[in-house]
C-alpha cells in the first residue's frame, strides 16, 4: 500500500446521501477476478450512455473537473455491498480521498485497507466544500493526514477524526497481515485454549 | 452486565491492545466466487498459507445462470471466475459445494442448513448480507477481499468493538404481515444510515414468535440499516433447526453445545447505547418506491409527495426517485402495476417464503403481463419445495422455477431486467439499476411479489382471496 501524508488535489463534487457501491461500480464488472483496472467502469451507469459514450450532464464527464482525485459526497457514501471493487474503481480512476458525512462501514474500511482516504466531516463543512468546487474553478483541498486537517485557499481549515491506528497504517503504507502474524502465537493460544480445530469434523 | 454481543465478542478476543484495532477469532469463514479470487491470489503472491482450510466453507452462488447450468456458460469471463474459484478450492485444501451438488446455493441459505451456522460463532464471508446468520445467535458481518485474504492468512480480524443497538419488537404480527415486513418498517423507522457503527439485536415478543427463516430475513436486512450486524439470542426454536444438520454437533458434544448455547442471553441489567421499539400490531405490508430500502410505504398509501421531504436535500433526493422509478408524487402504491415478479435471494427464497407464495399463487395465472420466476436458495429447498407440490403450483401458474443463485437480487447473470421494467422483488436492494441497468425495483415480502405477480399490479395481501 502507498503511504499517504498530505496530498493536495482537485475536488468533484457529487453530493446525493446514500450513494451505494452499486453505483460506485455495477455488478457487471464483479465477475473479473483481477484487483486491477476497475477505473474504466466507475459510476459506469451514471457516467456512461448504453452505447459507451460520456453522459455530459454528469459531474465527472465536465471538463473543469477531469484528473480531480478528491470526490465530496452526501451522507452514507459507500453503503451497501461489500465489493472492495468500489474503492479499487475508485483509486484506479485518480482518487486518493473521499470526503462525506459519514459512510458504509464496510467501504470505509475497504478503503482505508486499499490507500484511499475516506475523511468524515460535518454535513454543513461538506456543503461549503461542494458550494467551492461548483463556484470556483480549479477548486482544491489539501488533506493532511499527519495533522489531520483539511484546508483550502478560501479559508476552510477544518480538522477531522480518524482512528489512530488506521491513520499510522496510511502514514506508513502498512501491511494488515503481515502485521496480525506478528500475534500468531497469540492466535496459536487462542485455538489452543477454544479445541477449535475440531468444530466441524462432526461431518 | 453484558449484551449478548459483548459476550460473543469477548469469547473470541485473541489480543487486544490500546490504541489498536482488536484481533478476532473467526469460526466459520464462507466463500464464493466473487470476491475470493484476489484474496487468494494475494496469498499466493505473498507466498502464504491458508491458516485454517478446515474453518473455510464455499459455494457457488452470485454469477451461476439459473437455468441450463450444466452447459457452459454464455458468460466467458463469469465462467472464468467459476473455474478460478474451484482452482484456488483445490489448491487450498476448501471444502467446495459445487454446482453438482444438492447443497449447492446462495452461501446464506446453505450455511444455516448444513448446519455450520451455530450460535455464538464468529462468522464472515465477503458478501455484506453475512448478517443473516445473525439470526442464529452468531456475530456474522459482511467483509471485504482485502479482509477475506486476512481471514485466510491468520484466521482472525482487526476489528473495534461495535456499539449495541436494541430494536424491540413487541405485538402480534397481523395477518399478511410478514418477517419481511418487520424488517422494511425498522429500516423505515431507523433509516438506511440509522444503524451505522453499531450491532443490532432484535429482541420482543414479535421476534421470538418468528421461525428461524423469519428471523434470518429480519438479520438479512440489518446492513440496509447500515448495521454491522444483526444478532437473535438463540432458543429452543434455534435448537431445533440446528440438532441433525449435517455439521451441528452430535451426541454429548451436541448436549454441551446446547447447554453452553442456553447463556448467549443478554444479561438483564446490560446497556445499549440506542433503543427502539415497534408495535408489530401497528405494522402493514410495505412496499418500496425509491431507490434506498429505507424509501417504503405501506401498501394502502401513496407515494411521497414533495410537501413529505424534511429538507431540501430529502426533496432533491425524491425528485430523482420519481423520474428513476417513473412513478408520480402521491400516486397510489396499489396502481402501480409491474412487468416482472422475482421471489428470491438470501432474503426470501426459503422453504417457508416459497410456502407462503404458494398459498397466495394457488389456483391463479400470473398476469399476462408479468414475466415471473421462483429461484429456490438452495438446490435442497428446490428439491423439498418439488416434493412438497409448491413447485406445481407455480409452474401451473405460470411461473419459471429456477435452479438456486443469487440470480435478480444482483442480476449478474442473465436473470436481469431490461431498461424500464419494473419489478415487485423479495430481495434486499432497490437501488438504481441493481437488477438491471434503469431497471425499477419494489421491495416486498413473497406474499405481496406472488400476488403483484397474479394481479399485475400491487394488491394488499391481507385482502386476498386464497383459493383452498
Amino acid at each position: 500500500m502507498d503511504k499517504f501524508i498530505t496530498f493536495e488535489g482537485l475536488v468533484a463534487p457529487l453530493f446525493q446521501s446514500n450513494i451505494d457501491t452499486d453505483q460506485i461500480i455495477p455488478k457487471q464488472f464483479l465477475t473479473r477476478i483481477e484487483r486491477t483496472g476497475y477505473g474504466a467502469f466507475l459510476f459506469n451507469d451514471w457516467r456512461l450512455n448504453t452505447d459507451g459514450t460520456p453522459k455530459t450532464d454528469f459531474v465527472l464527464n465536465n471538463p473543469r473537473y477531469n484528473g480531480a482525485s478528491i470526490l465530496v459526497a452526501g451522507a452514507n457514501f459507500g453503503c451497501g455491498s461489500s465489493r472492495e471493487h468500489a474503492p479499487w474503481s475508485l483509486t484506479d480512476y485518480g482518487f486518493k480521498a473521499v470526503i462525506a458525512p459519514s459512510f458504509g462501514d464496510i467501504f470505509f474500511n475497504n478503503s482505508l485497507k486499499n490507500g484511499l482516504v475516506p475523511v468524515r466531516l460535518d454535513e454543513e463543512i461538506v456543503e461549503r466544500i461542494v458550494e467551492n468546487a461548483k463556484a470556483v474553478e480549479d477548486y482544491s483541498l489539501t488533506i493532511d493526514l499527519a495533522n489531520k486537517t483539511v484546508t483550502d485557499a478560501q479559508g476552510l481549515n477544518t480538522g477531522f477524526e480518524i482512528d489512530e491506528f488506521r491513520r499510522y497504517c496510511l502514514l506508513n503504507g502498512l501491511d494488515d497481515i503481515g502485521l496480525t502474524l506478528q500475534n500468531e502465537t497469540k492466535i496459536d493460544e487462542y485455538e489452543q485454549r477454544s479445541g477449535i480445530a475440531s468444530r466441524f469434523n462432526a461431518a | 452486565m453484558k449484551t449478548l454481543y459483548d459476550k460473543i465478542w469477548d469469547s473470541h478476543l485473541v489480543l487486544e491492545e490500546a490504541g489498536k484495532p482488536s484481533l478476532l477469532y473467526v469460526d466459520l469463514h464462507l466463500i464464493h466466487e466473487v470476491t475470493s479470487p484476489q484474496a487468494f491470489e494475494g496469498l499466493r503472491l505473498a507466498g502464504r498459507k491458508l491458516r485454517r482450510p478446515e474453518l473455510t466453507f464455499g459455494t457457488i452462488d452470485h454469477a451461476i445462470p439459473t437455468i441450463n447450468r450444466e452447459l457452459p456458460f454464455k458468460d466467458p469471463i463469469a465462467a472464468q471466475q467459476v473455474a478460478t474459484l474451484r482452482e484456488n478450492c483445490r489448491e487450498f485444501g476448501v471444502k467446495l459445494y459445487d454446482l453438482d451438488r444438492i447443497e449447492q446455493g446462495i452461501i446464506h441459505v446453505f450455511g444455516p442448513e448444513q448446519g455450520l451456522t451455530q450460535p455464538g460463532m464468529t462468522i464472515v464471508c465477503g458478501d455484506s448480507h453475512t448478517s443473516t446468520h445473525g439470526a442464529f445467535g452468531a456475530l456474522a458481518f459482511g467483509i471485504g477481499t482485502s479482509e477475506v485474504e486476512h481471514v485466510f492468512a491468520t484466521q482472525c480480524l482487526q476489528q473495534d468493538r461495535a456499539k449495541n443497538f436494541r430494536i424491540n419488537v413487541d405485538g402480534d404480527l397481523p395477518f399478511g404481515v410478514t418477517a419481511k415486513d418487520v424488517i422494511l418498517g425498522i429500516i423505515n423507522k431507523i433509516g438506511a444510515g440509522g444503524a451505522a457503527g453499531h450491532v443490532i439485536e432484535y429482541t420482543g415478543a414479535t421476534i421470538r414468535g418468528l421461525s428461524m427463516e423469519g428471523r434470518m430475513t429480519v438479520c438479512n436486512m440489518s446492513i440496509e440499516g447500515g448495521a454491522k450486524a444483526g444478532l437473535i439470542a438463540p432458543d429452543e426454536k434455534t435448537f431445533e433447526y440446528i440438532k441433525g444438520k449435517p455439521f451441528a454437533p452430535k451426541g454429548e458434544a451436541w448436549d454441551r453445545s446446547v447447554e453452553a448455547w442456553r447463556s448467549l442471553t443478554t444479561d438483564a441489567d446490560a446497556g445499549y447505547s440506542k433503543s427502539v421499539n415497534i408495535d408489530a400490531s401497528t405494522l402493514e405490508p410495505f412496499v418500496t418506491w425509491g431507490t434506498s430500502p429505507d424509501m417504503s410505504v405501506k401498501v394502502t398509501d401513496k407515494v411521497p409527495d414533495l410537501s413529505d421531504a424534511r429538507d431540501e436535500n430529502e426533496s432533491r433526493s425524491f425528485e430523482r426517485m420519481y423520474q428513476y422509478m417513473g412513478l408520480e408524487p402521491a400516486q397510489k402504491i396499489d396502481q402501480i402495476t409491474i412487468d416482472r415478479a422475482f421471489i428470491g435471494s438470501c432474503t426470501n427464497s426459503r422453504i417457508e417464503d416459497l410456502r407462503e407464495a404458494a398459498k397466495v399463487v394457488k389456483g391463479y395465472v400470473v398476469s399476462g403481463h408479468v414475466n415471473a420466476m421462483v429461484v429456490p436458495g438452495s438446490m435442497q429447498i428446490k428439491r423439498q419445495a418439488e416434493e412438497e407440490g409448491l413447485a406445481r403450483i407455480f409452474v401451473n401458474a405460470g411461473f419459471e422455477w429456477r435452479d438456486a443463485g443469487c440470480s435478480m437480487c444482483l442480476a449478474m447473470n442473465e436473470d436481469i431486467l431490461k431498461e424500464g421494467e419494473r419489478c415487485a422483488s423479495t430481495s434486499n436492494r432497490n437501488f438504481e439499476g441493481r437488477q438491471g441497468r434503469g431497471g425499477r425495483t419494489h421491495l416486498v415480502s413473497p406474499m405481496m411479489a406472488a400476488a403483484a405477480a397474479i394481479a399485475g399490479h400491487f394488491v394488499d395481501v391481507r385482502g386476498w382471496k386464497f383459493k383452498d
